[in-house]
């Protein structure tokens, strides 16, 4: 009978509340969530929608301008060395109880967000911090972790090693407070309904049906609320689906939707303005190099980056704007010393050149004792896109270097079973940005990284990583991040296919929407209507 | 009559059991599991997270947890959702699958019956030629090219008129599950137009028919009253399956026309090989796979006299 | 009243004995020669039976006489309707196009203006080709960077302008290579001015119509000219025809829907002729034995009937995984198999209870049939009209099975093309290219409405109830 009711009910809702996409009068914009929260517990928040969600209820003790610059957040000034980290508090911040925001509310959440039982994806984001990656092993027991509140309003940090970037850290979730007292009422149901949580961000929510909406309003306990516009920020659709967005569009009932490969045209036809964004995040083809495989074999992967063109698998085989072709594992928008690291720092650049190719296979081939090279495994995900993707790379090996590939089509977790056994040659894979700083791709293909999926393994490159981990001086770190940049793609240890770009459409009265690589996008916190 | 809904009730708990087992281990042996993400974690935080959700010890040992909770009714936590009850989604998501299903099997009884009288009546006719015609082509096209053809009709008709007359996708209002339940029930309406119209021809043969002209009554009187009911008799006995079949089989309508149902709902799950939802929803759909079958075998027994359960 | 017949003696002659009283007037026919004769009589499923070899020949011959690769790529056709065939002109190899700046211009504006005006003087910096488009426009004062968009109509308006291609980040830079999947066609590209961050409100449109172009090196590849062909840059020659047009990647649809045909055929009549026989084996053999572990037999069927079919064939395929360059036509077979089975066991059990209680067969066991006679003899063949009517309607449902789970994206891996697979990639450019649905959709149809035709007929054939009915 309630499954009826509830039923019944959103029904309702979505009958009466033919609210439009953005009001003038109230400040209030409707946008769609492409899923319902998984996780609003900012300890354990791993997925995008919740991240968006917490982006603009809660706060750190930074946050990112609409440039995308660290400016003060909870803290209102701060000191680095490389061995302390000093953080001070100011007195304003409050919780949306009326409660202040202290020192202590972001030590229990450190803490806890490295308890063991706490079991968070996301905690080794924390271990800069002295102790965290010990603790999180059980090996110490929390109150051990290097963070220390002197008094309510200071927050001193020891830091494991030289971190320069710290600070920007501090604007991720997972090190977002969460006062201890409130956190003991509610338990494991902690975060689980809208007043299971309390707020210290420019918004709180203040209704939630699950699946169906959830509904963001100003918070009038925030310090900086002046500089906030939007009264309400109304997620009243929660769907994937990007053509039922787009109708959601037309109909004046969203503000905001993405669209694919195949919405836009309909967005063109309908005459609507179609931006793009490039996201920040880097998809390659990661070479298998365990021992024992043929991708192991320097000369085999630089025949495959011979005859692979990043701007023809951009134009013709994703052939929709705003993808860029793949040349780094560093993409574009990364800072380097003064200006972009890649202007600083461009990385080798590679002709197509077949025939050139088809030398370095001879090589392979004569390297590797066979007269021909068995076939290759080429392991993707389930995607329509992921097939097209594979589809390509198989008829360009075959027809420019007579390699035959055979396709592993896996589903999403099975597909991470493999990539994590081992048991492939090559694999499509893509890196998001965690944090602001070179480093969050830097160390990726260092050996010890998990994420390094194909085991590139090169001392070198591990040499050039851990000069820079332990540098807080910005010109030696970059130098290092351009040496193993080098390094990296003239052994062709991985294959950049493209930066990834979106395409979207977004309400012509709605101001102040910040697109964003590193954190919450789309950012609403400083969005106002227009007339 | 009660020993036989009893027997047939234990059968149908130990078909659930089957299903549930059958479930769990075929889940079970496919590689991954639902704890890997994108981003690797490290052994420890690996370990973690094994231990809170039970995943490190022995497989028959989880068997034997999960069975327990079964009992109880519950089927835990969601792992992609994670402060969602398995429970609770199921709640929120078969009303929109079973008003789906319900809506589209009523198109499908009403103008099965509706269509097969027709033909029936203008046996070899130009209006049987016809519909027999459509029949054919409901049968023989995939549900996937209707619904993807039923979405392009609505796209044209709306730019047609200059407003959305229909919406295209979505879920809500009547007016969104008006063509996805037309779309869903096209196939079984072909079905049961085919049934009807041989039904209805057997039934114009029989001899209570003859008996009932002889009498002397009127056409319209012996059509309805005779004619149309004792016809209708078989196409009840297919509903019962074809409910089931419709309501789990609603799951590429759902995909095309945006629908939140349970049948998305799995297929995602599957996907992400989200162990607790995987048996929530198949326990749950095999559950009322069951229970739909007896209940229509029972009915069927007060609908038909002659029809006489073996007790 | 009439006389009284005379009656002479030779009336009380016996009557001669004469063999031939209960002559067969028409030649003897055998049940399957009778029925082969009602299903001739049958028009509609005469032609469902000449689709069927039709569509047999189409994919067992009819990649001998279409001799194209079907995973070869052609990425100047993509996504291409059926069409006649094309020419292209042959142009020099690609090469990076570094772009105009200007050196004298200042690339950052000294002040933000209210209103940058449109760009002046927007053309195309090289005659347009499908390989690259390349647009130069003059600099304006004010601009910190230009936006560039491309549509296929006219704009209308400022919210009218199509794609955004990209742009340049300095008011120096005034150049824009498009490269994004261009076709022979005409576009309508627009620039406008920025302060470096915000766009101005005015635009300049051009009108820009690529020609189809390849490059010589290409052309030899593909095997379109000899490597010594006097061809040379400027002039046309033919390109790949594709009567069908082509796919996502530019692969011909007729040799695809060949090859897929072959794997929707081939699980589409495996599927169900494997599960009937070991339907056959397993219900003869439960009904053979009877009595307790045909109760036992029964019942496990029962349970595999009550299974959600679809749920579990999904969950199957998933288990049983598809390895690197696997089709993975096994693994829905198996799966098919596994689920399809108990509906003809229990028919086939059904069947022989029933004819073993026939009062022929208890004849025949008087006549001293023995039991490898009555099996061979009766049982099977009178088991067979039902199996083979099973059989016929299997076909389409297990190609709907195929075709829904390769909709749904868990059917056979890629590259192997099937129908279903081939409308699931079909309906996402539903609107834009219809072709890539609508062939394979009709094929499966066809196949589908041939099988169930079929069916009628053969029911109607085989059934002798119908045969006291003509």
């Amino acid at each position: 009978m309630r499954a009826f009711l509830a039923a019944g009910l959103l029904l309702l809702t979505l009958v009466c509340s033919a609210q439009d996409a953005v009001d003038f009068d109230s400040q209030s914009i409707t946008i769609a969530l492409a899923q319902e929260p998984p996780q609003l517990n900012s300890m354990k928040a791993t997925d995008q929608v919740s991240v968006l969600v917490l982006g603009h209820v809660m706060e750190g003790l930074t946050r990112y301008d609409r440039r995308g610059n660290i400016i003060p957040g909870v803290a209102e000034k701060w000191e680095l060395t490389d061995e302390v980290a000093t953080f001070w508090l100011r007195k304003d911040a409050l919780w949306s109880d009326g409660v202040p925001v202290t020192a202590h509310d972001f030590v229990f959440a450190w803490r806890n967000a490295l308890d063991p039982k706490t079991a968070s994806e996301y905690s080794f984001i924390l271990y800069p911090i002295r102790n965290a990656e010990a603790i999180n092993k059980g090996e110490l027991p929390a109150t051990e972790l290097g963070v220390t509140a002197i008094d309510d309003h200071t927050l001193r940090v020891d830091l494991e090693r030289p971190t320069g970037y710290f600070v920007k850290l501090t604007a991720f979730t997972t090190y977002y407070p969460v006062r201890q007292d409130f956190f003991e009422t509610q338990g494991e149901l902690y975060a689980s309904e809208w007043d299971a949580m309390v707020y210290n961000g420019p918004f709180k929510i203040t209704e939630w049906v699950h699946s169906a909406s959830l509904r963001m309003m100003k918070n009038p306990a925030y310090w900086d609320k002046d500089k906030i516009i939007l009264n309400v920020i109304d997620a009243e659709y929660i769907t994937s689906d990007t053509r039922a967005k787009l109708n959601l569009f037309v109909d004046d009932k969203i503000s905001y939707t993405v669209l694919d490969g195949e919405t836009y045209k309909d967005a063109l036809r309908q005459r609507l303005r179609i931006r793009s964004f490039t996201t920040g995040s880097v998809f390659y083809m990661s070479f298998n190099h365990r021992e024992g495989r043929l991708t192991s074999n320097a000369n085999l992967r630089k025949a495959i980056r011979s005859v692979f063109d990043p701007e023809e698998f951009v134009n013709k085989v994703l052939a929709t704007p705003g993808n860029l072709p793949g040349r780094s594992t560093f993409p574009v928008w990364l800072k380097g010393v003064e200006g972009r690291f890649r202007d600083e720092y461009p990385p080798p650049v590679f002709d197509v050149d077949v025939n050139q190719g088809r030398r370095y296979l001879a090589k392979a081939r004569e390297e590797l004792g066979v007269d021909k090279i068995p076939s290759l495994v080429l392991l993707v995900g389930d995607s329509p896109t992921a097939a097209k993707q594979a589809e390509y790379m198989q008829g360009l090996l075959k027809s420019k270097l007579g390699l035959d590939i055979k396709i592993d089509t896996q589903t999403f977790k099975q597909r991470l079973a493999k990539m994590t056994s081992g048991d492939f040659d090559m694999v499509n894979a893509g890196w998001g940005p965690d944090f602001d700083d070179v480093m969050t791709f830097g160390d990726l293909f260092a050996t010890w990284n998990l994420n390094n999926r194909g085991r590139y393994s090169n001392p070198e490159y591990d040499r050039q990583v851990r000069i820079a981990m332990n540098s807080s001086y910005p010109k030696t770190r970059m130098d290092a991040m351009g040496q193993l940049q080098r390094i990296l793609l003239e052994d062709a240890g991985v294959l950049p296919q493209y930066e990834q770009g979106v395409i979207y459409l977004l309400h012509p009265k709605l101001r102040g929407v910040t697109r964003r690589v590193v954190g919450t996008d789309p950012d609403y916190t400083y969005a106002r209507v227009i007339e | 009559m009660l020993v036989y809904t009893l027997k047939r009730l234990l059968a149908g708990v130990i078909t659930v059991w089957f299903i549930a087992t059958a479930t769990f281990f075929a889940m079970h042996s496919v590689p991954g599991d639902p704890l890997m993400n994108d981003k690797a974690v490290t052994e420890e935080i690996r370990a973690n997270l094994e231990r809170k959700y039970g995943l490190d010890r022995p497989l028959h040992e989880q068997y034997f947890v999960f069975m327990g909770n079964m009992l109880k009714g519950d089927f835990g936590i969601s792992f992609t959702q994670q402060n969602r009850q398995v429970n609770d989604i199921i709640r929120d998501h078969f009303p929109v699958s079973a008003t789906l299903g319900v809506l589209a099997i009523t198109f499908a009884a009403l103008g099965g019956i509706l269509w097969g009288a027709l033909t029936a009546i203008y046996r070899n006719r130009l209006p049987d030629i016809i519909i027999m015609f459509l029949v054919i082509l409901g049968i023989s096209v995939p549900s996937f090219v209707f619904a993807a053809l039923g979405q392009l009709a609505l796209v044209n008709l709306n730019s047609l008129l200059g407003y959305s007359l229909l919406p295209v996708a979505g879920w809500g209002t009547i007016w969104h599950m008006l063509v996805p339940s037309l779309v869903l029930g096209l196939g079984t309406m072909a079905l049961l137009t085919r049934l009807m119209r041989s039904s209805m021809l057997e039934v114009v043969n029989e001899d209570y028919i003859k008996t009932a002209r002889a009498k002397g009554l009127s056409p319209m009187r012996i059509f309805f009253r005779h004619q149309l009911r004792n016809a209708i008799l078989p196409v009840i006995t297919v509903l019962g399956p074809q409910i089931a079949a419709i309501t789990t089989g609603g799951f590429v309508v759902e995909l095309v026309f945006a629908i939140p149902g349970l049948g998305r709902y799995f297929v995602q799950a599957v996907q992400q090989l989200d162990y607790t939802v995987i048996m929530g929803t198949t326990v749950f759909y095999g559950a009322f796979l069951v229970l739909m079958v007896i209940l229509v075998d029972i009915l069927y027994g007060f609908i038909d006299p002659r029809v006489r359960i073996e007790s | 009243m009439k006389a009284p017949p005379t009656l002479s003696a030779e009336d009380f002659e016996p009557a001669q004995h004469d063999i031939h009283v209960e002559q067969i007037s028409r030649p003897s026919l055998s049940y399957w020669e009778d029925a082969w004769r009602r299903l001739k009589q049958n028009r509609r499923a005469l032609i469902s039976l000449y689709i069927i070899v039709a569509l047999a020949a189409f994919t067992l011959i009819g990649p001998l006489l279409w001799r194209v690769d079907p995973s070869l790529q052609d990425l100047n056709q993509i996504s291409q309707p059926p069409s006649m065939p094309k020419e292209a002109t042959l142009v020099a190899p690609y090469k990076r196009w570094s772009g105009v700046t200007i050196n004298d211009f200042p690339a950052y504006p000294d002040d933000y203006l209210d209103l940058i005006p449109a760009p002046i003087g927007l053309r195309p910096a090289m005659p347009p080709t499908t390989q690259a488009v390349r647009l130069v426009w003059d600099p304006v004062k004010g601009a910190g960077g230009y936006n560039v968009y491309r549509n296929t109509r006219r704009p209308e308006t400022i919210n009218d302008l199509g794609l955004p291609l990209g742009g340049t980040m300095a008011g120096n830079e005034v150049s824009f290579q498009d490269r994004l999947n261009l076709e022979q066609r005409t576009y309508y590209y627009s620039v406008i001015s920025t302060d470096g961050y915000d766009e101005s409100s005015t635009y300049t449109t051009i009108e820009v119509t690529p020609l189809l172009a390849m490059t010589r090196q290409d052309a030899i590849s593909r095997g379109l000219i000899p490597e010594d062909s006097p061809l040379d840059i400027g002039d046309t020659l033919q390109i790949e025809f594709h009567p069908l047009g082509t796919d996502y990647l530019g692969r011909d649809m007729l040799a695809r829907l060949m090859e897929g045909a072959r794997v929707s055929l081939f699980i589409g009549i495996c599927a169900p002729v494997l599960f009937v026989i070991f339907g056959i084996l397993y219900g003869g053999f439960s009904g053979y034995f009877g009595g307790r572990l045909d109760q036992l037999l029964m019942r496990f069927a029962d349970f595999v009937v009550a299974l959600p079919f679809l749920l579990f064939m999904i969950l199957f395929k998933i288990a049983f995984g598809i390895g690197p360059g696997e089709s993975g036509i096994l693994p829905m077979l198996i799966a098919l198999v596994l689920l399809g089975w108990p509906a003809t066991a229990r028919l086939v059990r059904g069947q022989v209870l029933q004819i073993r209680e026939q009062g022929y067969i208890q004849a025949a066991r008087l006549l001293g049939a023995g039991n490898g006679y009555l099996v061979m003899r009766h049982i099977i063949p009178n088991t067979m009209g039902v199996i083979l009517v099973t059989l016929t309607f299997a076909v389409p449902s297990a190609i709907f099975t195929e075709a829904f789970l390769s909709f749904i994206g868990m059917g056979v891996a890629p590259p192997t093309p099937s129908w279903g697979s081939m409308c699931n990639e079909g309906v996402k450019t539903m609107l834009s290219h219809p072709h890539e649905l609508i062939f394979p959709a009709a094929f499966i149809s066809i196949t589908v409405l041939a099988f169930n035709l079929l069916g009628d007929g053969l029911t109607e054939a085989l059934d002798s109830r119908m045969r006291s009915r003509e």
